[in-house]
């Protein structure tokens, strides 16, 4: 297999998908001739024009109502919103609208409209280009939300966003852009399912669920605490909506214990999903409480030591095993 | 008060007795069923909202009959006017206020969230705005796919000073997409009067702004808005780009049925509209000058009523929704 990064590998997924399906077309910020901020469409602009590979005003609001109604019409659009912190904007279009015309056209209309966006906190972002957001979006009904921690998981969730006819977040984390990883040859058209983990590693003692970034930054912890002997399971969700707590049950049923790291907020967030719901289904099974680990649930600050300070650590994950492991 | 010394004057319009009749007729419609919606509200049958388009009937009559079947209609909370003039089936949307199973959106919606994409109506939304942008997206769907369709977005006075209208009408003219902006300016959002929302209260010659077409028209007078729409029409569909439509009309019911109607506006003001009815005026209009008589009228005063009896009885008659149903179609897989 090729070792593409998660940028090229998500490009090459979406470059994929405009060649399949003609009715695939991108609106953003420079994501025409430009090729995005963050490369995401370097390249196409040449392959498709500009009705494909839409600039548009700074009118997030506008573009993504207008994105809705192609998608109601036989279209199936992908907004580029560069920074998902621009989102914010749209949110009346999406949740009263965007997320809720299948339903309330009592499934006669579909939705095939792709929201991707960088988020994540790093590389002194600051407050209005460092947020995470996912935990709302899987709070409504009607969305889909994709976290791709790989860049083979990066091309094909995005291959299945593009395919599926419901509203899909597609978040990239902005540390894990330039991260590499094996990626199938082109003509595998491999689709990643929504709703299927991924065991990123196996182990015995203790099961942790990690999310988007998270996943590195567990492994490596895991690999450390490997050495003292502590035998880590590390569950990948690729996707929060739908999430899947079966494959988290079935390790938690194996190692009786488990911790969710999340960088986003722990209140209402993905991680309190995960322990409710492995609560209920699994109480006898636990041989400890259930733990979090979660960024701080602040605004992002701009500062170097003021932005280290929010998130989990490699050393701080390790430390929360341990704890959890010795409860 | 609209200034009628703006309101350009269409008579260009060719259009035989057949067609002139069925504008009629459309409005007709409308009115009576309305008219048997509101009698159906005060009786308690309708369990939630109800915003009748009672006094604006020539507008969504006036465009949709311009309109081919596969064009688009996005809508207002006040569109039971343009989910009739469309060709939704009165029984459908008489059906979807008494929340019954048969309803044009299987009773998940009301009077608030018509649709019926198989007609080309793309719903009606309880948001202002919304909808601007919409009808935009299908521009530009209609605009990639090149197909020559049309897609026309109703709002009232109270969207223009909304952002979705800033937004959406200047996409559409960069783009020329096949659009057509149809404000229904009735003076008043909900209760809020035009004038104490805008300092420039002439709708249409924000069109210029955005360097596309505009036009003011009597929104009472459906054979202007019916002329106007055509011109709009034909400019979408031959990629000429967008247009903005100002039909001036005016609501005769409160803003929604069971709201105290007073305080904002006075009944003189209500009364002087009533008498210019846009029925009537057509009615009087086709009279005077021979194309109809009496008896034509009457025949089709007696076709509507039996068909908004006949939406009613099926309504009444209708089963409500499988309770089991009330989390289907959140997802296209269920």
């Amino acid at each position: 297999m090729r070792e593409l990064s998660f940028t090229v590998a998500a490009r090459e997924g979406l470059a994929e998908e405009m060649a399949r399906d003609e009715t695939v077309f991108v609106v953003g910020e420079g994501i025409g001739e430009r090729g995005g901020n963050f490369n995401t469409t370097v390249g196409l602009y040449e392959l498709y024009g500009p009705e494909r590979l839409r600039d548009t005003p700074i009118v997030e609001r506008g573009f993504v109502g207008m994105c809705t109604g192609a998608a109601m019409t036989g279209t199936r659009p992908v907004v580029d919103f560069m920074f998902l912190d621009f989102i914010l904007d749209a949110m009346g279009e999406l949740i009263n609208q965007t997320a809720k015309i299948q339903y309330m056209s009592s499934g006669r209309l579909t939705m095939p409209i792709v929201l991707r966006g960088c988020i994540g906190i790093g590389g002194a972002s600051a407050t209005h280009h460092s947020g995470n957001y996912y935990p709302i979006f899987a709070h409504l009904p009607g969305f889909r939300v994709a976290l791709p921690s790989t860049p083979r998981d990066a091309k094909g969730l995005l291959k299945t966003a593009i395919r599926s006819d419901d509203p899909v977040l597609f978040l990239e984390h902005k540390s894990l852009l330039n991260t590499k990883g094996p990626v199938p040859d082109a003509d595998a058209d491999e689709l990643i399912p929504f709703g299927r983990a991924a065991v990123r590693r196996a182990g015995g003692d203790v099961t942790v669920v990690a999310l988007c970034l998270m996943v590195n930054r567990t492994l490596e912890a895991a690999a450390d605490l490997a050495h003292d002997g502590i035998a880590v399971e590390v569950i990948d969700p690729r996707t929060v909506a739908p999430l899947d707590v079966d494959t988290i049950l079935e390790s938690v049923r194996k190692t009786g214990r488990l911790l969710i790291v999340d960088e986003d907020f722990a209140p209402a967030g993905i991680g309190a999903e995960i322990s409710a719901q492995v609560t209920e289904r699994a109480f006898d099974e636990l041989d400890a409480p259930i733990r979090r680990l979660n960024g701080l649930q602040t605004p992002v600050p701009y500062s170097p030591p003021l932005e280290a300070a929010l998130v989990p650590t490699r050393e701080r994950i390790a430390a929360a095993i341990r704890d959890l492991v010795a409860e | 008060m609209h200034a009628a010394a703006e309101v350009a004057d269409h008579t260009g319009l060719e259009l035989d007795k057949n067609r002139l009749l069925a504008l009629y007729r459309e409005m007709l419609l409308i009115r009576r069923t309305e008219e048997q919606l509101a009698r159906s509200y005060q009786k308690g049958d309708i369990p939630g909202a109800c915003h009748t388009y009672v006094g604006q009937e020539a507008v969504a009559v006036g465009v949709c009959a311009r309109l081919r079947r596969d064009d688009v209609v996005f809508s207002t909370h006040r569109g039971h006017g343009h989910a009739l003039a469309k060709g939704v089936p009165p029984r459908e949307v008489m059906a979807e206020l008494f929340g019954r199973a048969t309803g044009c959106s299987r009773g998940r919606g009301g009077s608030m969230h018509l649709f019926s994409p198989e007609v080309g109506l793309m719903g009606t939304t309880g948001i202002v705005g919304p909808n601007i942008l919409q009808a935009t997206g299908a521009g530009y769907s209609f605009r990639l796919l090149k197909n020559a369709r049309v897609s026309v977005g109703f709002f009232g006075d109270g969207a223009v000073n909304n952002g979705a209208f800033h937004e959406g009408l200047n996409l559409a003219a960069i783009w020329d997409l096949p659009v057509l902006y149809v404000c229904e300016n009735n003076l008043y959002a909900t209760e809020v009067a035009f004038g104490a929302a805008t300092r420039n209260t002439d709708v249409a010659e924000r069109a210029r702004g955005y360097g596309m077409a505009g036009v003011a028209v009597d929104g009472n007078d459906v054979l202007a808005v019916a002329a106007a729409a055509e011109e709009a029409v034909r400019r979408a569909r031959a990629g000429d780009g967008p247009t903005l439509l100002e039909c001036r009309t005016y609501r005769t019911r409160p803003h929604a049925e069971g709201m105290r109607d007073g305080g904002y506006r006075t009944p003189a003001e209500v009364d002087d509209w009533k008498r210019r009815d846009p029925i009537a005026a057509l009615r009087a209009r086709l009279l005077g000058s021979g194309t109809a008589d009496e008896e034509e009228f009457a025949a089709v005063d007696a076709e509507i009523t039996a068909i908004v009896a006949d939406a009613l009885r099926f309504a009444t008659d209708s089963p409500y929704p499988d309770p089991a149903t009330a989390t289907a179609h959140i997802y296209s897989d269920g």
